[in-house]
């Protein structure tokens, strides 16, 4: 089942803010992980693993280092799910 | 019948699902085994996220290496899941980027000695810690990479598995007369994550596929896995110290 933009950004807020601390509603579209959100590759680790549980797709970890926004991702998911 | 049928395993170093140790862990599992698994800090959560792709979900305990109070803690933190063990797998290993990827002369003893103490001391720290839930029988397997030799890039953390594996030998000596058994696989390159973090690892790669006699799979942990699982079994009773090459062959050829 493929889920809509809103829902994958908020599992995606709800896992960066599991893994940072920071406040979900920072978490939007067009936030850097490395410069607005200071996350680093472990963090980063942790984060793809937990939304490739969560929505049920594999992100290669080649992949990873082309997803720089949040938005980034949620269009990589929403593409692996279609 | 599994090569591990009720096998109790204590096994460290899962941090993706392309460490080797997650592989050693699927096999063990697939095998009979019952797996406990350690991580720490800021590691733990990629650590359980990933156990639960294990065949079976494995519990996480905490372990740094470099903690007295979690070695202290291990045997208890271990006996919440298992009231012993059959085998202790090291798979830790850690330099900081300075001491690595070409600055070998350039090193400083704070940095290597961070290398020694987390790679090599850690394997006698493991052992000595589980050693009150290892009985007859039981055995330690840890992850060397040739340290016999030097290598492109690897500098320091090279030594480090040089003093991995006297600590081994070492170990198997002490450890003997308590039917303990202590030995080394010695893996040719893997692209895991700790291995992605060399500086430059693409030196110590190039070539090797090509010079071994039985040609080698930088993607393929699986090889390097079920030599983990043999060595952890009951099929190598009379072998301690050993360092057991997993690496295409290469290490007999002089090409």
């Amino acid at each position: 089942m493929a889920n809509t933009e809103q829902e994958i950004l908020a599992g995606l807020a709800e896992i960066v803010s599991e893994e940072t601390g920071l406040p979900t509603d920072s978490v939007l579209p067009e936030k850097s992980f490395t410069d607005d959100l200071d996350i680093d590759s472990l963090s980063m680790m942790t984060i793809v693993t937990l939304a490739e549980e969560k929505f049920g797709v594999r992100i290669p970890d080649d992949e990873v280092k082309n997803l720089s926004s949040v938005g980034d991702v949620i269009k990589f998911i929403q593409g692996a799910q279609a | 019948m599994g090569l591990l049928d009720g096998k109790k395993l204590l096994i460290t170093g899962v941090l993706t699902d392309g460490s080797i140790a997650f592989h050693v862990a699927r096999l063990a599992q697939e095998q009979g085994a019952e797996v406990v698994l350690t991580s720490f800090g800021r590691q733990f959560r990629l650590t359980q996220a990933i156990s639960r792709r294990l065949p079976l979900p494995a519990p996480v305990i905490q372990l740094d290496v470099t903690s007295d109070e979690d070695l202290a803690a291990l045997a208890d933190r271990v006996r919440e899941h298992t009231d012993h063990l059959d085998g202790v797998v090291h798979s830790i290993g850690f330099a900081p980027q300075s001491v690595m990827g070409g600055n070998f002369l350039a090193a400083e003893w704070k940095d290597v000695s961070t290398a020694i103490e987390v790679s090599a001391y850690s394997l006698k720290s493991l052992a000595v810690a589980a050693k009150p839930l290892l009985g007859r029988g039981s055995s330690i397997v840890g992850l060397t990479f040739d340290g016999r030799f030097s290598w492109p890039v690897y500098d320091w953390m090279g030594v480090a598995k040089a003093a991995l594996e006297g600590t081994s030998r070492y170990l198997a000596r002490d450890l003997g007369p308590e039917g303990i058994r202590v030995n080394l696989v010695s893996a040719g390159p893997i692209r895991t994550t700790a291995a992605k973090s060399i500086p430059g690892v693409s030196r110590l790669e190039e070539g090797w596929p090509e010079r071994a006699p039985l040609g080698w799979d930088i993607e393929d942990p699986e090889p390097t896995a079920r030599a983990v699982a043999a060595l952890l079994s009951d099929w190598f009773p009379a072998t301690t110290g050993e360092m057991v090459h997993v690496d295409g062959g290469l290490h007999a050829t002089g090409a």
